[in-house]
Order: C-alpha cells, then sequence, then structure tokens
C-alpha cells in the first residue's frame, strides 16, 4: 500500500509543480507574490479558503475524535463552520476594502507608528510559527505511521522543500490552486468516503445511528450519540466553551485565512468567497460525522490500530473480535507492534475497510496533500509578516524598490522554511491538536480585538492596540504554560484552552490601553477609514 | 486612482453624507443582532450539555438525541445567516455604489 501512495502522492506533487511553473511566469511583483494580482475570482478564493482551512487535522483528527468521542467530537466540527460567520460579518469585506496584503496593513491604517506594526507582525509570526509546527509534526507522525520506511524526519524535509519550491517560484498564484486543487481532492474523498458508509448500511440512517449507539469498547458498549465522553466535569465543560470562543472567534484572526481577502477584486468577491467556503466546509465537517462514527462502527474502536503496515491482520483481527485477544499476542510475540488505539487512523482504516488497500492509499495521499497545501498557505502570510510588515514598512521606511521587495519576500519565505523544518524535527512528538488549538487562542486573544475595534471604535488607540495585543498574546501564551498540556496534573490553571480567559483579557487590554492614552491622530483617521471599509472607496488595486 | 488624494475634510465629508450614513446603520442592524445570536446560539450548545445533560441526552429521532439535533441544527442556522446576509448585502451594494459614484463625480452631497 505505500507504493501506491507515493505514486498518488508524487502524481499530486507532479500537477502541483506544473502549476507552479505556470504561475512563476505570471508576475514579478510584490502585489504578485502576495495578492496573485488581485485576479482571484471570488469562487477560485473560497476553494482556497476552504483548502487553506481543511487540515489534515480535520480529516484525521476529528474524524477520529468523533469515531472514540462520538457527540463530543462533533462539537468542534460545527464551531468549525460557525466560525466562518465571524469572517463574514466582521472582517471579510472591510480588509479587502481597507488592507493592501496584510491584516497589520488594515491595523496600521489608522493606529500609525513602528509600535503597532511591530506588535502586530510579531502576533503574525506567533500565530503562523505554531500552527505551522502543528502541521509539520503532524505531517511527519503521520509519514511515520503510514509509511515507516519514510521516517519522520525525511518526510518533514519533503513537506518543507516542497511548500518552499511553491512559494518561492510560484507566489501566491501558485499557492491559491495548490489549494484548490487539494480542496477538491479533500471534499471528493470525504463525500465518496461518506457515500460507502451510507452504502454499507443500505442507505438505512436508523440502523447506522443505532451502530454507533451501541459501538463496543474493550468489552463494554458505548453509546457514541451521548454527550459527555470526552469533556467532563466542571473543567470538562468549561474547556469545551473556552475551544468552542476561541475556534469562532480566533478563524478571523488567523493570518494566513485572513490574506486571502487581498486576493480578489474587491469586497463583493470577498463576501462570494466566503459563501463558497462555507458552502464546501459546512459539507466537510459533516462527512467527518459519517466517517468517525463509520470509522467506530465499521471498523470497531477496538481496531483503529496503531500501525497499518499489516493492514490484512488489523482487518482479520477486526473481523474475528473473538479471536482479536489471542491473535494480538500471537502478533506481539513474534515481534509486531500490536495494534494499539490511536484516534488519527480512523479514516484511513476505515477506507480500508471498505475500499481496500488502493482506497488506503488513496487517503494517505489525500491527507500529505492537505499538509502540504496548508503549509505553503501558512508560509507565505508568515513570509509577509516578516519581509512587507518588518522589512520593508519598519526597517526601510517604505523606501526600496519592487526588485528589493520581491528578493527580501523570497528570503523570508526559505527563512520561514528552513526554520519549520528545524523546529519540527526538533520538537518531534508535540502535541498537535494542543498546538492547533493555541493557535486560535493567540489569534483571537491579540489579533481579533485590535482588528475589530479598529474598525468600529472612534477613540481606539495607539496605546490601546499596543497594550491588546501584548495582553492577548502573552496571557493565552502563558496560561497554556501553566495549563495542564505542559505541567500536567501540577497545572495551575485548569483548562487545555486559554481563550475563556484570554479572549476577554485581550478586550480589557485593548480597552484600558485606550483609556489611558488618548490618540488624536487615530481618532481623525477613523472616519476615513470607516469610509474605506464600507464603500471601497480607495481600495488598493 | 484619484481618490488617495482625498483630503481629510473630504473624507469627513463623505462619512457625514447622509447616504453614507444611512449604510452604517444598515449594516450594523444585520450585522450586531445577527453576531450576537450565532454567538449565543453556538455557545449554547457545549453550555446546555454541560448544564442540562439529562436533557440533552433525550433520544428524539430514533436513537438520535436532543444533542445531536441542537449540532446539527448549527449547520443549518449558518447557513441560513449566510443566505440573509447575501440577500442584505445586495442593498447595500446598491447603497456604496451610490456614495461611490458620487465621490468619483465630485459632486456634493
Amino acid at each position: 500500500m505505500s507504493t501506491a501512495t507515493l505514486v498518488m502522492f508524487g502524481v499530486f506533487v507532479g500537477i502541483t509543480l506544473v502549476v507552479t511553473f505556470w504561475a512563476s511566469g505570471q508576475s514579478t511583483t510584490s502585489r504578485g507574490f502576495y495578492a496573485a494580482d488581485r485576479q482571484i475570482s471570488g469562487v477560485q478564493n473560497g476553494w482556497a479558503i476552504a483548502g487553506d482551512y481543511m487540515s489534515a487535522a480535520s480529516f484525521l483528527g476529528i474524524a477520529g475524535l468523533i469515531a472514540f468521542y462520538g457527540f463530543d467530537g462533533f462539537m468542534y466540527s460545527a464551531g468549525w463552520l460557525v466560525a466562518f460567520l465571524t469572517v463574514l460579518f466582521l472582517v471579510a469585506e472591510p480588509l479587502r476594502n481597507a488592507g493592501k496584503y496584510t491584516l497589520v496593513d488594515v491595523i496600521s491604517f489608522r493606529l500609525r507608528g513602528r509600535g503597532v506594526r511591530a506588535i502586530a507582525a510579531i502576533s503574525t509570526l506567533t500565530i503562523t510559527l505554531i500552527y505551522m509546527i502543528a502541521q509539520m509534526v503532524g505531517a511527519g507522525s503521520l509519514i511515520d505511521l503510514l509509511l515507516p520506511h519514510v521516517g519522520y524526519t525525511f518526510a518533514i524535509v519533503i513537506v518543507g522543500v516542497l511548500m518552499m519550491v511553491y512559494v518561492l517560484f510560484g507566489g501566491m498564484l501558485a499557492t491559491t490552486w495548490v489549494q484548490i486543487i487539494k480542496a477538491g481532492l479533500l471534499l471528493a474523498t470525504s463525500i465518496a468516503l461518506t457515500l460507502l458508509v451510507l452504502g454499507h448500511y443500505g442507505w438505512a440512517f436508523g440502523n447506522f445511528f443505532h451502530d454507533a449507539a451501541t459501538t463496543k469498547l474493550e468489552g463494554a458498549t458505548v453509546n457514541l450519540l451521548q454527550p459527555g465522553l470526552l469533556f467532563r466535569g466542571r473543567d470538562g465543560s468549561l474547556d469545551m466553551i473556552s475551544l468552542g470562543l476561541a475556534l469562532i472567534l480566533g478563524t478571523a484572526g488567523l493570518p494566513h485565512i485572513l490574506m486571502r481577502f487581498f486576493t480578489v477584486p474587491t469586497a463583493k468577491a470577498a463576501r462570494t468567497s466566503v459563501a463558497w467556503a462555507m458552502g464546501l466546509i459546512g459539507v466537510f465537517y459533516l462527512t467527518t460525522l459519517f466517517m468517525g462514527l463509520g470509522a467506530a462502527t465499521i471498523v470497531g474502536q477496538d481496531h483503529i490500530g496503531k500501525h497499518l503496515r499489516d493492514v490484512s491482520a488489523i482487518r482479520y483481527i477486526a473481523t474475528h473480535p473473538a479471536e482479536a485477544p489471542q491473535l494480538n499476542k500471537q502478533l506481539a510475540e513474534n515481534g509486531f507492534v500490536v495494534p494499539e488505539r490511536n484516534t488519527n487512523l480512523a479514516t484511513p482504516l476505515l477506507a480500508n475497510a471498505l475500499g481496500g488497500p488502493l482506497l488506503t492509499a488513496f487517503v494517505a495521499a489525500v491527507a500529505f496533500a492537505t499538509i502540504l497545501a496548508v503549509v505553503a498557505g501558512l508560509t507565505i502570510a508568515a513570509s509577509s509578516a516578516f519581509a512587507h510588515d518588518i522589512w520593508w514598512n519598519l526597517v526601510r521606511n517604505g523606501a526600496g524598490d519592487e526588485r528589493e521587495h520581491l528578493l527580501i519576500a523570497r528570503a523570508a519565505a526559505m527563512i520561514v522554511g528552513f526554520l519549520s523544518i528545524f523546529l519540527s524535527i526538533q520538537l518531534r512528538g508535540l502535541n498537535v491538536a494542543v498546538l492547533t488549538g493555541l493557535a486560535f487562542a493567540v489569534a483571537a486573544s491579540a489579533n481579533v480585538p485590535v482588528l475589530v475595534l479598529a474598525l468600529a471604535w472612534r477613540r481606539f488607540s495607539r496605546g490601546g492596540a499596543i497594550s491588546g495585543m501584548l495582553v492577548g498574546l502573552v496571557s493565552s501564551l502563558v496560561l497554556i504554560a501553566v495549563g495542564p498540556s505542559v505541567m500536567g496534573t501540577k497545572a495551575l490553571f485548569p483548562l487545555l484552552n486559554p481563550g475563556i480567559v484570554s479572549i476577554p483579557l485581550g478586550f480589557i487590554g485593548a480597552i484600558a490601553g485606550t483609556l489611558v492614552f488618548r490618540d488624536r491622530e487615530s481618532e481623525a483617521m477613523f472616519e476615513q477609514l470607516r469610509v474605506r471599509a464600507n464603500t471601497g472607496l480607495g481600495a488598493e488595486v | 486612482m484619484q481618490h488617495h488624494l482625498l483630503s481629510p475634510a473630504e473624507w469627513d465629508a463623505l462619512a457625514a453624507d447622509p447616504d453614507f450614513q444611512s449604510l452604517l446603520r444598515a449594516r450594523r442592524r444585520f450585522i450586531l443582532p445577527a453576531t450576537i445570536f450565532f454567538v449565543a446560539y453556538y455557545l449554547a450548545l457545549p453550555i446546555s450539555v454541560a448544564v442540562a445533560p439529562a436533557v440533552m441526552s433525550l433520544a428524539v429521532w430514533g436513537p438520535l438525541t436532543v444533542a445531536w439535533v441542537f449540532a446539527l441544527s448549527q449547520f443549518l442556522v449558518a447557513w441560513v445567516l449566510l443566505a440573509l446576509y447575501l440577500a442584505h448585502g445586495k442593498a447595500i451594494d446598491t447603497m456604496a455604489q451610490r456614495i461611490l459614484e458620487r465621490a468619483r463625480t465630485g459632486s456634493p452631497a
């Protein structure tokens, strides 16, 4: 099965490299590099946003959570879609109307000055690097699991080099098409798996849900339709609320998503792109329900195993539960890795059960393609913070020509690429879900309050922006550091996700800073920003 | 584009334009209640699971519980709000277009 996976992944890489080659001839300006010359249509951008957003964490992770925790896993799925309402209502159109390449452009439109830009760029870099490392560590572990002879380090280097090639040579145009192709592949695969699950049950939803209500785990019957399997007790409930809050607000502060709105020609196209993205993302997250519960009922929770090397063995054991303990013992005695529970394998094993090794290989290849596309989007976002926000606007004060701008942008993409390859190899074994949740929490606590207040509050000042971003950034990082994911049982803060505390703190920091530091210049610019943001007058073309 | 060359006074005049003020009001009238509603509706899901697990575990449609119907309804609510916003956006676009035209031709409000 690993050869088939490599071939299919190779085909994907081949196609995307052709796209990159084509894109490399299309533009030689920074506007082309960061924003694809604003020539992406609303529909294309909708697919690309969906591609940026539907990560392997969802395809494998959420489906796995649903396979083991049923309803509690599915609560996440709903949040990923609802999150786009925040983007649609509050940021998409104003961003396109008032910004150039990055969300920092929008914030510093009225909050001029080096301090605001510097901290906003640092927060962008922090969020994208955390998200990037989460994706790459996930990619390495996944490849390690599915293609053991490829290995973790080699997998990370491959992913890192390919993402640099897309971004360096093809810029935003190539990255956009990589996202679109990947979104199509991922959606088609998820829908196919869903149809196979339903077909397996002869299209009888009743039987399917009945089975989901009576799955077996180590001899006990588990009702996956019952809430409370994952989030238990007071802290569990608070954690779920905290995560939900970070999810639905944080998406509107994710730099690689926001950057996509600068690639379309108008605010109307930005709105159209969110509409398409919400359609696609909604369908995708609905399929996680069927993939997850399907894996639990068809593969069986006991058999969502650790290694796919011996698919036939796992499959045999899965279909002969009575012999499972005996067979597992024999496997162990013969030096095989005994299948252990691993939630990330729910989807590939489901594919194996329903479509055999070829479908499994396809699913694995789609998972790699997914990771690759997401990290390419993150690389371009991080390099824009580096080159456009820090170098161009802070170090060079907007001086220098296009050639220099482009050169710095590419150099930044290379630095970001090598840095994330290095960090991901060093940080092997880090909890991917915690990192992703952290990225959302930092985005929701540091970026979103400042972005929303800059667009809506006349009095909002530079002092408020700086204190808001600092408080949001520091509080979310500190609360994670003293929380259970780092300190285990000795944690000083009981929740895994800091959002419920750090998001209000971010807002309080921004408001308090504004009340202390008055800023006449920012107040004077407010009306202009408001006219621009709401009508598109004077928007960058 | 000439718009970058508008003076601060001209921007302020545009902001004070009654048409622009009614555009802002129209946007706010939709966005404010819609945002409060969807945030509350989404957070109601984990909160009700936490405070009323017994009610949420009641089976309503075959083995499907109240909690599932609530979670699935989030998708419906998101899509309905999207459709409403798109419909609402058409009126906003017309208003914005009028303001843009006037700013381009330089005619007074």
